[in-house]
């Protein structure tokens, strides 16, 4: 039985569009969580964003370093233009650790200590190792591998850590086109920051009212929460060493104490997920991928 | 330009080669492969046997091993690699890392093709493919401008494949997880994007429903051209709206950059459809090939009638035109 | 392009008895000249698939494993795991593989029902496997052979002209 206390708790990057003054006090009332361990942070989404958070980013990784967090850069998930090439390579020269979210991040960072991120296809325990040689120290499995997966991988690359998402609204897909854009009736060229508007995403339901998925700028994201809270204990066993926590709109800290709470055992799993719903009553809750059924299922413990 | 087409059958295949394909591209009847549907791919004799007819034209056979491989179960991904090498493929397609390493390891003659399915769409991500595993040809996924496409060309050393007519991916190929979030069943993991097991149709008076996984994905209205039940070619509700939330019911065709493609250093040209009957291959891949050959003013008349086979029996030239995005 | 109205009241009045004698005839020769044609429906060949031509008052069902098919009126066809209807030339030049299912099916004049998994793998199964029904057929006796073999004319002229 693997020691459940050992589990660290991550915040992931920020996936939507919020105002830099937002994002900076975000990342302030993360500094003083005493429950979170490492953030990940940086836009992964959208380049078009950048300009928004980038004035803020020195003093917040300077303010989650003095709290004595790990701190590491995400890098973009879809590189196309120059000025995104160029702006991975920076990230890749500069960030004293950096999570690559695309091949051509893996490419940069090869040789040195780095991070991979769940937008790079690691679905066996071959291309897990395969990475931990190019330099790779912790891997964020990406949301739809089920645990058989989880646990043949970390078998196969035992060395490194390897992080899951535990809560959030899943990345599911990456569009070269803006969806939210469109929805708005703009184009990405000229989306005037549309995706702004929807600090939690923008739903898109069915032709019949079913709640369905998240429109997040160019990408698609669930629209249930994962929540893995039953799931602890399994996932220390196979050797996960982080929870990914991914940012909603909502109490973050509360949310990283009820996964401390759980973990530790000062709360059962099922009022954990009660007094989630409460911080977070905007999503149903999912953790289908990991059980290897459909993403948006619910499999009861 | 090579044009390189699809054959879900030896029917198909032979049909292809007929037609006057340069490479045909095809898969094991197994999840080795992104087209893993019902009924559909090869036996390990009917790729040796299509090897041997095509060797006998001059024409190619890549093989397509470009799902990952699922952990615990690599073998299977390993020996279809095994098998296609040992069949004579002239190349073989890949999308895992590490069954790219396999190939580079085991077989270094054999020449590796980087599947759509990588996401390599930068210089940096082909050229660490390239680099590492000795990837001799890159197929792009469809995020690319006809710009962009000619901007890596230019920086990198390999031969780049584009897709030219077909099922158009509206998301970034290989990073969609959107089938298995309503099904179970993803694209990368057992090679089928909205599997039939999961579709359902129904009529609703004069229309019709389609159905994945209990969820609407599509109301045809009465004579309304349809498409396939891919979750990204829906009608949604969204923003106040019922719509095309990400992409209307359409195929890819980018004939008319032909030019363009040509001049970025663009190697093959590619066709979708593995899953399509052999009088799609048929009818695609003669009429691309009498375009490749056609003065630019007579192109079109030779595509016109394509559009009728397509989903929705509507093109688009996707992410190759900039206003797409 | 449906069946002339002369020819669907002909096929229509005609014994269900006797259409019933003439496909099997029809099905059992197809079987012979391709005896891998359910090879590719792995485990989908214990469903059963109906096949409603639009323009008759005829339904077929196919069982593969058994390898049998049944002809009924519409109204009283049993319940079949899958099921496609269109015209009676489209349902024909597609078992000939003349032409694309998806791209029928696209322009609506083909509907499918049921379980898509096995309608699937009977389409790819159908489209590998050869079929040239006047070629088939040829040698074929009995009735209703020679007007048969003229309805196979017509598709393959029909699909050739693109026109199905």
């Amino acid at each position: 039985m693997a020691d459940l206390s050992a589990l660290k708790i991550t915040i992931g990057p920020i996936p939507y569009l919020w105002s830099g003054e937002k994002w900076r006090d975000f990342y302030y009332r993360i500094a003083e969580s005493g429950h979170v361990d490492a953030v990940t942070l940086g836009e992964v989404v959208c380049s078009k964003r950048d300009h928004f958070t980038r004035p803020f980013l020195p003093q917040v990784v300077e303010r989650l370093t003095a709290s004595g967090k790990s701190v590491a850069l995400a890098s973009l998930a879809l590189v196309t233009l120059d000025r995104e090439v160029a702006q991975t390579r920076r990230l890749a020269a500069e960030a004293p650790l950096a999570e690559a979210n695309d091949l051509s991040a893996l490419r940069l960072l090869a040789g040195k200590p780095h991070l991979v991120g769940p937008f790079v296809n690691v679905y066996n325990g071959a291309t897990a190792k395969l990475l931990a040689r190019r330099g790779a120290t912790r891997i964020c499995l990406g949301p739809e591998l089920p645990a058989s997966s989880i646990a043949s991988i970390v078998a196969g690359a035992p060395d490194i850590d390897y992080e899951i998402i535990a809560f959030g609204r899943l990345p599911l897909a990456i569009s070269a086109r803006c969806a939210h854009a469109r929805a708005k009736g703009h184009t990405k060229d000229n989306c005037q920051f549309v995706c702004g508007d929807e600090p939690d995403g923008l739903d898109v339901d069915t032709l019949d009212g079913q709640p369905f998925l998240t429109v997040n700028g160019v990408q698609t994201m669930s629209r249930h929460c994962q929540v893995l809270l039953n799931d602890l204990p399994p996932l220390a066993d196979m050797g996960v060493t982080h929870l990914r926590l991914s940012p909603q709109d909502c109490d973050m800290v509360a949310v990283a104490a009820i996964y401390a709470d759980v973990r530790d055992g000062r709360m059962n799993p099922d009022e954990g997920t009660t007094r989630l719903k409460a911080i977070y009553p905007a999503a149903p809750f999912a953790n289908g991928f990991l059980h290897g059924v459909a993403g948006m299922d619910w499999v009861a413990a | 330009m090579e044009l390189i087409c699809p054959a879900g059958t030896p029917a198909a295949y032979r049909e292809a080669v007929e037609a006057g394909a340069d490479a045909v591209y095809c898969g094991f009847r197994d999840e080795t492969n992104a087209r893993n549907f019902p009924g559909l791919n090869f036996t390990r004799d009917e790729l040796r046997e299509a090897v041997a007819h095509a060797h006998s034209r001059g024409v190619q056979t890549y093989v397509a091993l470009n799902t990952f491989m699922r952990a615990g179960s690599e073998d299977t991904w390993y020996r279809a690699t095994d098998d296609a090498v040992a069949a004579g493929a002239d190349a073989v397609i890949l999308a895992d890392m590490a069954l790219m390493d396999y190939v580079a390891d085991r077989y270094p003659e054999q020449r590796l093709h980087v599947s759509v399915q990588a996401s390599a769409s930068n210089v940096d991500a082909v050229s660490l493919l390239v680099e590492s595993f000795g990837a001799k040809r890159l197929v792009l996924p469809r995020v690319l401008t006809v710009a962009e496409i000619a901007n890596i060309a230019r920086q990198v050393d390999c031969e780049l494949e584009v897709f030219a007519f077909g099922g158009l991916c509206v998301m970034a190929e290989g990073r969609c997880s959107l089938s298995s979030y309503v099904t179970g069943k993803s694209p990368n993991m057992q090679g089928v994007c909205s599997p039939a097991s999961h579709v359902r149709y129904r009529e609703d008076g004069p229309d019709m429903v389609s159905e994945l996984g209990g969820f609407t994905i599509n109301r045809f209205g009465e004579g309304e051209p349809a498409g396939y039940p891919t979750l990204c070619k829906g009608r949604f509700h969204i923003a106040d709206d019922d719509g095309y939330a990400f992409e209307d019911p359409v195929s890819l065709d980018v004939m008319e950059h032909l030019d363009a493609l040509r001049a970025a250093g663009v190697t093959a040209l590619k066709i979708e459809g593995r899953q399509r009957g052999k009088a799609y291959v048929a009818q695609v891949v003669s009429s691309l090939r009498a375009a490749l050959l056609a003065p630019k003013d007579e192109r079109p008349q030779k595509l016109a009638h394509l559009h009728r086979l397509s989903e929705g029996q509507r093109t688009t030239s996707g992410a190759y035109d900039k206003k797409w995005r | 392009m449906l069946l002339p109205r002369p020819l669907t009241l002909v096929i229509d009045r005609l014994p269900l008895a006797l259409v019933q004698r003439v496909i099997s005839q029809v099905f059992n020769r197809a079987l012979q000249q391709h005896p891998d044609l359910f090879d590719r429906l792995g485990h989908e060949a214990d469903k059963r698939f109906c096949f409603t031509p639009s323009d008759l008052d005829l339904a077929f069902i196919v069982h593969p494993v058994s390898r049998s098919i049944r002809v009924s009126r519409k109204s009283r066809a049993p319940r079949c795991d899958a099921g496609v209807t269109g015209p009676m030339l489209t349902l024909l030049a597609l078992l000939e593989g003349r032409i694309d299912g998806d791209a029928v099916f696209f322009s609506r004049s083909l509907a499918v029902s049921g379980d898509m998994e096995a309608m699937l793998a009977l389409r790819n199964a159908l489209d590998d496997c050869s079929f040239d029904l006047p070629a088939d057929l040829a040698g074929m006796a009995g009735p209703l052979a020679g007007p048969f073999r003229q309805l196979a004319e017509l598709v393959r002229q029909r699909a050739l002209a693109g026109l199905v």
